[in-house]
């Protein structure tokens, strides 16, 4: 929260944008009559205004509303967008062409796909300005270099003539940003700018957002699912559930004191990031990694020199049983390499990896197959994970039955699964198309459990899902691990989630191990250098989400 | 399975393209009922003009052979040899596809390099030298067509295997230990089967074009009556006698534009996520 003068609104001041009453109507069929309905707030100049709300609930519509962006089935049915002062549900294409990107712009979520691969940095800033015909001729050259400038990238000489792929993914955020600034538009909004992007680049893109805003005094509308990202930066807080806005206030009145019962389940959802105690040290060890190493080799042809990535370079740790490891990274950390190797789903260029005393890194494919029932993978993306062409009731009986199960035995399991992870036993039949990212998630869980592993790795199985949901699956999966005493990897890059879950920590950056131990001590008392900034960038984390949760 | 029905019917030229192959279909099936006999047979005036004479509504031929029967006859021919084909060319090249994608490494790089080898010579001379090598009949003629048609199915399926292996569907299966067998019919191959069954589509109206040329240059069966064969005969009486060449020639181009057109209509109605991009 941030408790600045400068966002006190005098009362009786036009608001810079105004939606009254906008509803916006789905195509028949669909699971609700409307995408929004009587959606209604104002947005102040140099004011930011947070709308959060779940996938689905509708908090982008309003903003894609504003853009002229809604896909061509999506029709405003009523209400107005007052946008100082004129409707701009009533003016016409000209018009709303010459304002969009001149009093109005957006910056989208994956900074990748927003930016043209094939035209250079300066050029897409630089069009900016031409299709307005603003900055004409020698200007325009200056005007890009003071935007890159201003948004905090290095050497704006040199990067004006490079491409977005030479850049990182906060890199071509901030040009995304710098675009979006090049007229001086009153009226800013950013749609989950900052979700693709790893935690310590996500705190320098806020802080940029905030410095923006205070320096150019513009409205700013920040549409997020997170809530640690609301506590960051939003002046007021508006939340949305299934179409409906519930609750709207200031950040302080919304994030400590919610009225709305919705608003309140969600921030209980909201990993707290309170460390669990240390596990049970005597149980016996299941799986001891030793001096892993992995290497990614590229480029490399007849005459080229190959260029060698250390994806896993000596990493050690040890997993026992009915515990959960935690590995904590950011992109490129090499944790998910750690999680393929484990599975052999990639080759091991180095270290032994010991299963119940057996190094599985020395086995062939044909030697490693029996051994792989007992140690399974719950997969990142709910969406892909499931083969679309096969039943439930298939995919989880698929498992049992390449292990020599009768069918039938393995049918009544999958049934008894179904309803372990808390679905009913009619989805058996149905296809997983006919579910929701986190039933799906669910079922993926019951696909792993169907072969009774003894170890399990979730490669940031629950990333993809909302908080609501997040936070039920973690609890599934921590039921299951106690009923069931199996030892749990957990590969994420929320720091929060793993401090709640884990008994165990191992930090990872740039391939190796910096730092490792009970997620209380990395916590609370981070020995490393990066560990501190990594704790440092997570969102919110003035905010105590837990204070409520006894309130409430 | 309704839905399917419901989407490739939107497409009016699908539907057409359906129709008239039926219709193609309908007379190859029913031409022994309809023409006792064989379209060789010498039975009236030569070069009786189309219309002319009801008996001969599309006319004879320069030996009096009835036109009507030989494009009966012919459609038989045609449709024979564009399916069998298909289905030996799919065979071979789904099975040298799917193994190169799932596989990869050495066993790909020998598999592609012997794809190119048969995608560098030009596909007809190929089949011309084939068929010219094994004596023309219908056997030699489908092996040929099927011999040049298959590298590019291998290719496809090859790409379409080297997406999906890395899809978290198939490394899920890796885990809960399928065998590669097993992974590529029940879990690679059903995700791969629309771009397949509409290229297969596409197949079967390039092996009708070919086995017409093929017939064009005295390389036809002997004993069956082809639309490519009554064009080539025709031609050197193609300035007293354009019907003997123009209605053969109608019946390749309506039956290749009808098949064309279901291809089209099944990629659409496999794909609806495709076409609602490009509108």
């Amino acid at each position: 929260m941030r408790e600045t003068a400068m966002t006190q609104i005098e009362p009786g001041a036009q608001p810079l944008l105004s939606i009254r009453d906008l509803t916006i109507g789905l195509p028949a069929g669909g699971d609700r009559p409307y995408a929004i309905q009587d959606i209604s707030y104002d947005l102040h100049a140099g004011e930011i205004l947070c709308i959060v709300g779940e996938s689905g609930s509708g908090k982008s519509m309003s903003a894609n509303a504003i853009m002229g962006l809604l896909p061509t089935y999506l029709k405003p049915e009523r209400g107005q967008i007052l946008f100082q002062g004129r409707d701009l549900l009533k003016l016409d294409e000209t018009t709303l062409l010459g304002m969009r990107g001149k009093a109005m712009s957006m910056v989208f979520q994956e900074p990748l796909s927003a930016l043209n691969p094939v035209m250079t940095v300066g050029d897409q800033i630089a069009e900016v300005m031409r299709v307005h015909r603003a900055y004409p001729g020698e200007a325009c050259q200056r005007r890009v270099l003071d935007l890159l400038e201003f948004v905090g990238l290095p050497d704006p000489a040199t990067l004006i003539h490079s491409y977005p792929f030479r850049l990182s993914g906060g890199q071509r955020q901030r040009v995304v940003i710098a675009m979006a600034l090049a007229l001086e538009p009153s009226l800013l909004i950013a749609d989950e700018p900052t979700t693709a992007l790893d935690v310590t680049t996500q705190a320098q893109i806020l802080a940029l957002i905030r410095r923006i805003q205070a320096e150019k005094g513009m409205g700013v509308m920040f549409v997020t699912h997170d809530f640690g990202v609301v506590a960051e930066i939003a002046d007021r807080v508006a939340v949305m559930e299934k179409g409906v806005l519930v609750e709207i206030g200031s950040a302080e009145q919304v994030l400590n004191h919610p009225q709305h019962p919705y608003t309140r389940r969600l921030i209980s959802a909201v990993p707290h990031g309170r460390a669990r105690e240390g596990g049970h040290g005597a149980a016996q060890t299941v799986l001891d990694v030793r001096n892993l190493r992995k290497t990614y080799a590229s480029g490399g042809g007849w005459f080229a020199k190959k260029r060698v990535t250390h994806a896993v370079d000596d990493v050690s740790f040890t997993v026992r049983r009915g515990e959960t490891l935690g590995i904590v990274g950011e992109s490129g950390s090499g944790k998910s390499t750690i999680g393929k190797c484990l599975l052999r789903l990639t080759g091991v260029d180095g270290g032994q990896m010991l299963f119940d005393g057996q190094d599985i890194a020395r086995l062939s494919e044909r030697q490693f197959r029996p051994l792989r029932r007992d140690v399974q993978m719950i997969f990142q993306d709910p969406f892909a994970s499931l083969n679309p062409r096969h039943t439930v009731g298939r995919i989880i009986t698929d498992g049992p039955v390449a292990n020599g199960v009768p069918l039938a035995d393995a049918q009544t399991r999958a049934r008894e699964l179904l309803q372990l992870v808390g679905l009913e036993a009619s989805a058996f039949d149905r296809y997983p198309n006919q579910f929701s990212g986190g039933q799906r998630q669910r079922i993926g869980i019951a696909r792993a459990l169907a072969l009774e592993p003894k170890l399990l790795v979730a490669d940031e199985s629950v990333s993809a899902l909302d908080v609501s949901v997040q936070a039920q699956v973690l609890q599934l999966l921590a039921d299951l691990q106690k009923r069931l005493d199996i030892a749990l990897i957990f590969i994420t890059h929320d720091l929060r989630v793993a401090a709640q879950i884990c008994h165990q920590v191992i930090v990872m950056h740039r391939g190796r191990v910096v730092e490792a131990g009970p997620p209380g001590q990395i916590f609370d008392a981070p020995r490393h250098d990066y560990t501190r900034r990594l704790i440092d960038a997570i969102p919110g984390k003035e905010w105590d989400s837990t204070l409520i949760r006894v309130a409430a | 399975m309704t839905s399917f029905l419901k989407r490739y019917c939107r497409n009016y030229g699908a539907v057409a393209g359906l129709l008239v192959l039926l219709a193609v279909v309908a007379v190859s099936v029913l031409a022994p009922l309809l023409y006792a006999e064989s379209p060789w047979l010498m039975v009236a005036d030569p070069l009786v003009r189309p219309f002319a004479d009801m008996a001969y509504p599309f006319g004879t031929d320069m030996l009096g052979r009835d036109i009507t029967a030989g494009l009966l006859y012919g459609a038989r021919v045609s449709l024979l040899v564009g399916v069998v084909s298909t289905t030996v060319a799919l065979v071979l090249g789904v099975l040298i596809g799917a193994v190169a994608g799932y596989c990869g490494g050495r066993i790909d790089d020998a598999l592609m390099r012997f794809t190119e080898f048969f995608q560098t010579i030009p596909q007809l001379a190929m089949a011309v030298v084939i068929v010219a090598i094994f004596n023309p009949s219908i056997y030699s003629i489908v092996g040929a067509i099927s011999v040049v048609s298959w590298p590019p199915v291998a290719r496809l399926v090859r790409g379409e295997f080297l997406s999906l292996k890395q899809r978290e569907f198939v490394q899920a299966a890796v885990v809960i230990g399928q065998r590669p067998l097993r992974i590529i019919v029940t879990q690679i191959l059903p995700n791969a089967m629309s771009p397949i069954i509409v290229s297969a589509s596409f197949m079967v109206a390039t092996a009708i074009l070919t086995e017409s040329a093929l017939s064009f240059l005295g390389l036809g069966d002997r004993n069956m009556m082809s639309w490519g064969f009554m064009i080539g005969a025709a031609r050197t009486m193609i300035r007293e006698a354009w019907w003997m060449s123009v209605w053969p020639g109608v019946a390749i181009l309506l039956t290749v534009l009808a098949i064309n057109l279901i291809g089209e209509g099944l990629n659409d109605a496999m794909n609806p996520q495709l076409r609602r991009r490009g509108e």
